[in-house]
């Protein structure tokens, strides 16, 4: 009874992996060893002209302005996230749900439509200008949009529970008697801190890194409605290539690079979680 | 005379309203080994934890050798403690989890090193020195929670069931090893348990507690042979109670008393007694003697359960008048093939003298002792 559900389920499973994820990333790969073509996009013959094209100085600044918009971002959620996560753990059980579930409510609104929103909040006539003029803490409204901080406060606000869930994670199994037992070995709060509950955490900071950091180098929507055009992110050069540029090769060539870029965090995620014990993910 | 090492006077603790210990009082004498006893529950992991500082009394007072240390944190205490898991650090390495108080203590890395080398050596893990806990055995985990908490040389080491996770035979070793170490160390230990065989064999005294009460103080054998009140009587082993009625209060010290009709004469308690009062009559299983049924002596019954333990044969034997008794005798060169069928008439008796006399309690009380046992 059971084996044909089981076969039905693996099907499936398999099925789904191999036609939406591994032929499309196959596909990808392909596209970025062709050569470009205007009237079909691609065309033989093979080269790594586009990984060529990656190193070009003026992408290559694109790349870093964008990993550093990411990592300041990733930064920004990891201050927050951190303590948020830990005082979380601490208070009772029940209302840990209330707070996760208020945590998790601004999903079921549109990521793009909580981006228009926050440019209404941040824009020269804006609600956070106007709420600090007529406080009198400034006479002129601040220049907030279409900077590189717009970018940064949009792409913390949509991807700080990603930081927090994971950290959440790893603060509610953090066994309590390991913190009694550095107490009873005569270590104070910050040498406990440093010593048993970072190494402890760190599965979780790593986990929250790679959740927040890819996906801050690839939402490209947030420098299109926040940053103006020099504030640009890694997805807005893939956008483009695909889209206004017509540059297949390129473009498939930075989405590997950021797949690698997964990758590699994702390695370093498994040996953290190794070792303290744990199995990776 | 051994001298009080560390003395808790008047504690109380609630948590949530609920009273957890009740004005408890206890003096701990420098060296000794001392368990703290009881079922779950009855406050002694709490006690535990307020001499390790983790919890803080809502009244009394800690003292160390004279020093108040109520209120002072774990990490100024100098005791130490072995968890009930472990509580080793995951992401160290052996050598890392014991060196880990010398390090907060900033000592110089060759004696850090030199101390830790010699703790491992001192629990025989001297090759596991650079494993990862997750690597090792339960018992070796025992060991590594041993050997960090010993070598900071506390004066005090508390241990909070600290075998529970180990399998039985592995338990006896470490029982063993356990009481080496602290023959060696000279350290107080302080022990936590619910195995009242584990409490018995190890202690120098046992503190039998029960609703954050302490019920009796005493060495083992006091307080296996001369329980002070029901529930330590049914706590600490196997007892079979006997309802007795007090006949006569004899001239030479001693009273008759009136069991199943028999007549027997007993030791005079050391609580008050007059005629006709009821009490207890507590025979351990190994104090009964199993008769045949046409003996003079003793109350007949029959076998409605053998055990076969190895070393001796448990039997519970059904009186006529109702009440089960349980015994547990020793196998006799004599007579190896010796046993009883199902069933089989037999007659119970002891050995006068070997009896304890206990008063009847307040009747709930009584009832919730049993009940609890």
């Amino acid at each position: 009874m059971q084996q044909p559900f089981r076969t039905a389920v693996l099907v499936l499973v398999w099925g789904w992996l191999l036609l939406l994820v591994l032929a499309p990333n196959l596909l990808v790969v392909g596209a970025s060893v062709m050569t470009r073509d205007s009237a079909t996009f691609i065309s033989l013959p093979l080269n790594l002209d586009a990984y060529r094209q990656l190193f070009n100085p003026l992408y290559l600044d694109v790349f870093l302005h964008s990993l550093y918009m990411a990592a300041m971002t990733t930064l920004v959620c990891l201050l927050i996230g951190y303590p948020f996560a830990w005082a979380l753990s601490k208070v009772p059980k029940q209302r840990q749900m209330l707070l996760i579930f208020l945590l998790i409510v601004p999903f079921w609104t549109n990521s793009l439509v909580r981006t228009y929103a926050l440019k209404l909040i941040l824009a020269t006539n804006g609600l956070l200008n106007n709420a600090l003029m007529s406080l009198g803490v400034i006479d002129t409204p601040m220049q907030m949009l279409y900077t590189e901080g717009a970018v940064i406060i949009g792409l913390v606000y949509l991807l700080l529970p990603f930081m927090i869930l994971p950290l959440y994670a790893v603060f509610d199994g953090l066994r309590e008697d390991l913190l009694r037992a550095s107490h009873d070995l005569g270590a104070g709060r910050l040498s406990t801190f440093i010593h048993v509950i970072v190494p402890l955490t760190l599965p979780g900071v790593l986990a929250g890194i790679m959740l927040v950091l890819l996906p801050a180098m690839g939402l490209f929507f947030v420098p299109d409605i926040l940053g103006g055009s020099r504030n640009l992110l890694v997805g807005n050069v893939i956008k483009n290539q695909f889209l206004d540029a017509r540059n297949w090769p390129f473009g498939a060539a930075a989405s590997i690079m950021l797949t690698l870029a997964m990758a590699f965090l994702m390695l370093a995620h498994r040996l953290s979680k190794r070792r303290i014990g744990e199995d990776g993910v | 005379m051994k001298q009080t090492l560390l003395s808790l006077s008047d504690l109380s603790k609630q948590f949530d309203g609920k009273t957890v210990l009740d004005s408890l009082d206890l003096e701990i004498l420098d060296g000794e080994f001392i368990t703290l006893l009881g079922p779950s529950g009855c406050g002694k992991t709490t006690l535990l934890r307020l001499m390790a500082g983790f919890e803080h009394p809502d009244q009394g007072t800690i003292t160390l050798s004279g020093q108040d240390l109520t209120h002072t944190p774990p990490e100024r205490r100098p005791l130490n403690t072995v968890f009930q898991n472990y509580a080793l650090f995951p992401h160290m390495s052996v050598f890392d989890n014991v060196a880990y108080g010398l390090k907060m203590e900033k000592r110089p890395k060759d004696e850090i090193r030199q101390r830790v080398n010699a703790a491992l050596a001192m629990v025989q893990l001297d090759d596991y020195a650079r494993r990862k806990p997750h690597q090792l055995s339960g018992g070796q985990q025992q060991r590594v929670a041993i050997a960090r908490a010993v070598i900071k040389r506390p004066k005090m080491l508390l241990l909070d069931e600290p075998l529970s996770a180990l399998d039985y035979k592995l338990r006896r070793t470490m029982q063993v090893e356990l009481k080496r170490l602290q023959r060696e160390l000279g350290i107080t230990f302080v022990f936590v348990t619910h195995d009242q065989e584990e409490a018995l064999s190890m202690s120098d005294r046992v503190v039998v507690l029960k609703d954050g009460r302490i019920q009796q103080l005493g060495t083992p054998r006091e307080v296996y042979e001369r329980p002070a009140n029901l529930f330590t009587a049914q706590f600490v082993g196997e007892a079979n109670f006997f309802a007795g009625c007090v006949d006569a209060v004899n001239g030479d010290d001693t009273i008759t008393v009136d069991v199943f009709g028999l007549k027997r004469t007993f030791r005079k308690p050391d609580f008050q007694v007059f005629e006709g009062q009821p009490l207890h009559v507590l025979l351990r299983p190994e104090d009964i003697r199993v008769l045949a049924p046409d003996d003079e002596d003793g109350v007949a019954g029959r076998v409605v359960e053998r055990n076969y333990k190895g070393s001796t044969l448990d039997s519970v034997i059904h009186l006529d008048d109702g009440t089960e008794v349980l015994a547990s005798e020793f196998f006799d060169e004599d007579d190896p093939a010796f046993d009883y069928r199902l069933g089989e008439p037999v007659k119970v008796s002891w050995v006068d003298g070997w009896e304890w006399l206990l008063p009847q309690e307040a009747a709930k009380a009584e009832k919730e002792a049993l009940a609890d046992a």
